[in-house]
């Protein structure tokens, strides 16, 4: 907040800028005092700003009445140290002591930071104009290799609205409504730049089954059936690549080919297929093309995944769930709220999404979408681990973040209150051991 | 065997409609009457779809007879007025003009759709069911009751006269901004819907000088009619709105011709929150889980609830199902609270000022003696998440019931919680199918 309030003081503005530009090189040199007025006014801007930013460098303890650590019991009485960006240690209150130096903050609930297991967040925009809406292209049916790093923008105000709700790492990416729309990553919700915020660079293929991921306008894919038919196509036409590219010779080897590339990586089973399916039919296609091509897939939406969670299971096939408040309209119409609950109570890895939808609202918050689970059907912390370890889990995130445990990233989410009452608010949220929001959410 | 069941189906209609007759007492629930202070341990009293006594247990008279019904542990509030939804399927205007008033939700409301089940799971037991926000006005609006009729005239709410109650939907912004004859801008939104109204002055104006006499009497025309209707403030105007300056706009527009006007969504109202309560217009705010998604909706605020309660500004809430899903009505109430809205202004918006909004404060909104028996048990505290809806009651007969596998379904989702909903066997005897 200091930045502006200089930056208007600044009243010799061009000799201002020049001073801007070389304040970093002449400090060395020159001190405040003896530095031209207008130079030492931008020195002094830099050292205020240093200065503001200070605290959120600086250690920090949380103290938190109640501490859920999802590794283990909840805390009473806890406190999270952070040194350096990462938790250092967790525990009760009495057996830990707080370092002199370190900036306190306290709260009645803390958790770790929250994590939006499926998102277009920063690919797709809150104005919903065509100049923020990047999630989707729809000039072919099969393109796993748009990345979405190349379409993130770090400083989209929905990001910082899921931040101050206290989701601090979202998986994100290309939309389901294509075949193959195209990769997903994972990023942290703080950072000006896409590379400040990656976590993980390109962390799954996203792929939609049944009616959402049919052409538009009489293209193909007409039918489900035909989508089936195309990405099998594809798959084979990748393994056949790889073959290629690893045995032939080298002047007959083919050219590279970076859709085939990303495929050949679906099939070495280092990128998973992100299958957005929700009728249960197309669940079950989702598991045939798996078994059939070996590959690591997570299932997305899944409405009536409750229908075949046998299957399901039996695939060992982890599921990012619709948020639990969609819409129960078309291809979601039996969706449930206990569905969370069901697949949990299974033993199937389950996880909530904030998903995407082309209309108002224009993202959900896993926040308020965990509360409904926990509702119905689940504890307390089983919600919370929908959201947290769980996701983290399914998402190979879990050395980073989704628990507060020593060595982990000091992501924290902190409340006045259960975090999933309608009326608790959000009073504060850390991210890589800063305090990034003490907005009162 | 079928005979049989059709005897016994009778029977069970029979003696569900003596229920009524007899009265009813609900016991030992905390009873929020919104009308007056919280009950601890309180006594509902309802008889003939109406409620006869509300009180304390200590000092509330059970008629003798009456049935009685343990609610201890529970809590007792006035049914939810939903002041703006699209349940039902109805249609309003088609493309050929942007204002069609002649075009009414009564010709189009399919009342077997499931999301009037999903609307009494979550409480709802008076709605205004609106045509779209597409049109510059699209149609008169229908203020129901969620019973669970056979067709629409089971829902309809009549006035002393025999009238059906409804509005007329307005909107200005952009969603009514389309390809001709639509407007393109703002201004021009203005300019017809002030050209239709001049239209309908004078078509007043015509009727009266003919003084009854038929020779003199311009031809009936069905959309000046109910122009006329929201001129002599027969009919609320139900005007969508999220700009400050279209919040402006619809204020103007309603103090040139006289209308009453409710204004909707008001997503900017935060802006012009003293404005509003200087026009002494209520507003019926959304409440939504993230601002944007229309540009018309990027300065949306969780704060609108709050800013326009202490402006003085009369605050209701609603669904706009499918925007917010009627499941989780009193959920915006709550986030309301979350964002700074008091409590009890929270509460009254869910019910008593939803109902005065639509012209029915002597018949809903409150629990009171001579009011409709309109109100919903539930299983605790109104804005907390894990609480539940558990029955929902319009005029004595309950319409939801957690405990009923059926009504379950609805409440919670699952397979076959889409399809339109089957017809009530308590009051009917024939083919299912028939009814779908």
């Amino acid at each position: 907040m200091i930045g502006p309030v200089v930056k208007s003081n600044l009243s010799c503005e061009p000799e201002a800028a020049a001073a801007r530009g070389h304040a970093a090189a002449t400090m060395k040199t020159r001190s405040l005092f003896t530095a031209p007025p207008c130079l030492r006014i931008a020195m002094l801007a830099l050292w205020l700003i240093l200065l503001a930013a200070a605290p959120t460098m600086a250690q920090v303890a949380v103290r938190g009445e109640t501490i859920y650590t999802m590794a283990g019991p909840a805390v009473k009485n806890g406190v999270v140290i952070i040194r350096d960006g990462k938790i250092a240690e967790v525990g009760p209150a009495a057996s830990i002591k707080i370092p002199s130096g370190f900036k306190t903050l306290s709260a009645r609930v803390v958790t770790p930071g929250l994590i939006d297991a499926r998102s277009v967040v920063g690919l797709s925009g809150y104005l919903n104009q065509p100049q923020d809406q990047s999630q989707l292209e729809r000039s072919s049916p099969i393109q796993p290799e748009l990345r979405a790093i190349d379409a993130y923008d770090a400083q989209e105000k929905l990001v910082e609205w899921l931040r101050e709700h206290g989701i601090t790492t979202i998986h994100t990416g290309h939309a389901p409504g294509a075949l193959v729309s195209g990769q997903t990553m994972i990023v942290k919700t703080h950072g000006k730049t896409v590379d400040q915020a990656t976590l993980v660079q390109t962390a799954m293929i996203a792929v939609t089954l049944g009616r959402a991921g049919l052409g538009q306008d009489n293209k193909p894919p007409g039918t489900p059936s035909k989508m089936v038919a195309m990405l099998r196509a594809e798959l084979l036409k990748a393994k056949d690549y790889e073959a290629k590219r690893a045995s032939a010779a080298e002047d007959r080897r083919p050219a590279r080919d970076l859709r085939m590339e990303t495929l050949v990586r679906a099939l070495k089973g280092e990128l998973p297929l992100l299958v957005n399916a929700h009728r249960a039919t197309d669940i079950i296609t989702a598991l045939r093309l798996a078994k059939e091509f070996n590959l690591k897939i997570v299932l997305d939406g899944a409405s009536e995944a409750y229908l075949v969670v046998d299957q399901i299971k039996a695939a060992n096939v982890p599921v990012i769930l619709h948020p639990t408040m969609y819409r129960a309209v078309g291809e979601t119409e039996n969706l449930s709220l206990e569905t969370a609950a069901t697949l949990r109570r299974a033993g199937v890895p389950v996880a909530l999404q904030g998903g995407y939808e082309t209309y108002v609202p224009k993202t959900r918050v896993v926040l308020f979408e965990a509360a409904i689970a926990a509702a119905n059907g689940l504890s307390l912390e089983e919600a919370l681990g929908l959201v947290t370890i769980d996701a983290a889990r399914i998402l190979g995130i879990a050395g980073r973040v989704g628990s507060l445990e020593a060595g982990k990233d000091a992501d924290l989410a902190l409340f006045d209150g259960d975090p999933f009452e309608y009326t608790s608010h959000v009073t504060g949220v850390i991210i890589d051991g800063q305090v990034v929001s003490q907005t009162v959410r | 065997m079928r005979s049989a069941l059709a005897i016994a189906v009778m029977l069970l209609c029979a003696a569900s409609a003596r229920a009524q007759e007899k009265a009813q007492a609900y016991i030992g629930a905390q009873i929020i009457s919104i009308s007056g202070p919280v009950i601890a341990d309180g006594v509902l009293v309802v008889q003939g779809g109406k409620i006869t006594a509300v009180g304390p247990r200590r000092s509330t008279t059970i008629p003798a007879g009456a049935e009685r019904f343990d609610m201890s542990g529970k809590t007792i509030m006035p049914g939810l007025v939903d002041t703006h939804s699209h349940i039902g399927g109805g249609s309003g205007g088609d493309a050929s003009a942007p204002i069609q008033p002649d075009v009414r939700i009564l010709d189009s409301f399919n009342v077997r759709d499931t999301s009037l089940k999903r609307a009494q799971a979550g409480g709802i037991t008076t709605v205004n069911v609106m045509p779209g926000s597409g049109h510059l006005l699209s149609g008169q609006t229908l203020y129901l009751k969620l019973k669970n009729g056979r067709t629409i005239d089971d829902l309809l709410i009549r006035d002393a006269a025999g009238r059906i109650a409804g509005g007329i939907k307005m909107a200005n912004g952009t969603n009514s901004i389309r390809q001709p004859p639509f407007p393109g801008t703002r201004a021009k939104s203005a300019a017809l819907v002030r050209e239709q109204y001049v239209k309908a002055q004078d078509y007043r104006d015509k009727i009266a000088r003919a003084a009854g006499n038929p020779e003199k009497m311009p031809a009936r025309d069905l959309a000046l009619e109910a122009l006329v209707d929201a001129l002599e403030g027969k009919r609320v105007v139900h005007f969508h709105t999220h700009r400050h300056d279209d919040i402006l706009t619809a204020l103007r527009l309603a103090k040139e011709f006289n209308l009453r006007v409710v204004l909707h969504h008001v997503s900017e109202g935060w802006k012009v929150a003293d404005e509003i309560a200087r026009a002494k217009a209520p507003a019926s705010i959304i409440v939504i889980d993230s601002p944007g998604g229309k540009l018309e909706a990027v300065n949306l605020s969780p704060q609108t609830g709050a800013v326009l309660e202490r402006a003085g500004v009369l605050v209701g809430f609603h669904t706009d199902d499918y925007i917010t899903d009627s499941r989780f009505f009193l959920r915006s109430a709550a986030l309301a609270v979350r964002a700074g809205m008091s409590r009890d202004k929270a509460l009254y918006g869910l019910t008593m000022a939803g109902a005065l909004m639509l012209d029915l404060g002597d018949r809903v909104g409150s629990l009171e003696a001579g009011k409709d028996a309109d109100f919903i048990v539930l299983s605790g505290d109104p804005l907390s998440v894990y609480t539940k809806v558990l029955q929902t009651y319009v005029e004595g007969v309950k319409v939801f019931d957690r405990d009923n596998a059926q009504d379950h379904l609805y409440a919670v989702g699952g397979y076959g919680a889409g399809r339109d909903q089957h017809a009530h066997l308590d009051c009917f005897d024939g083919d299912e199918e028939a009814w779908r």
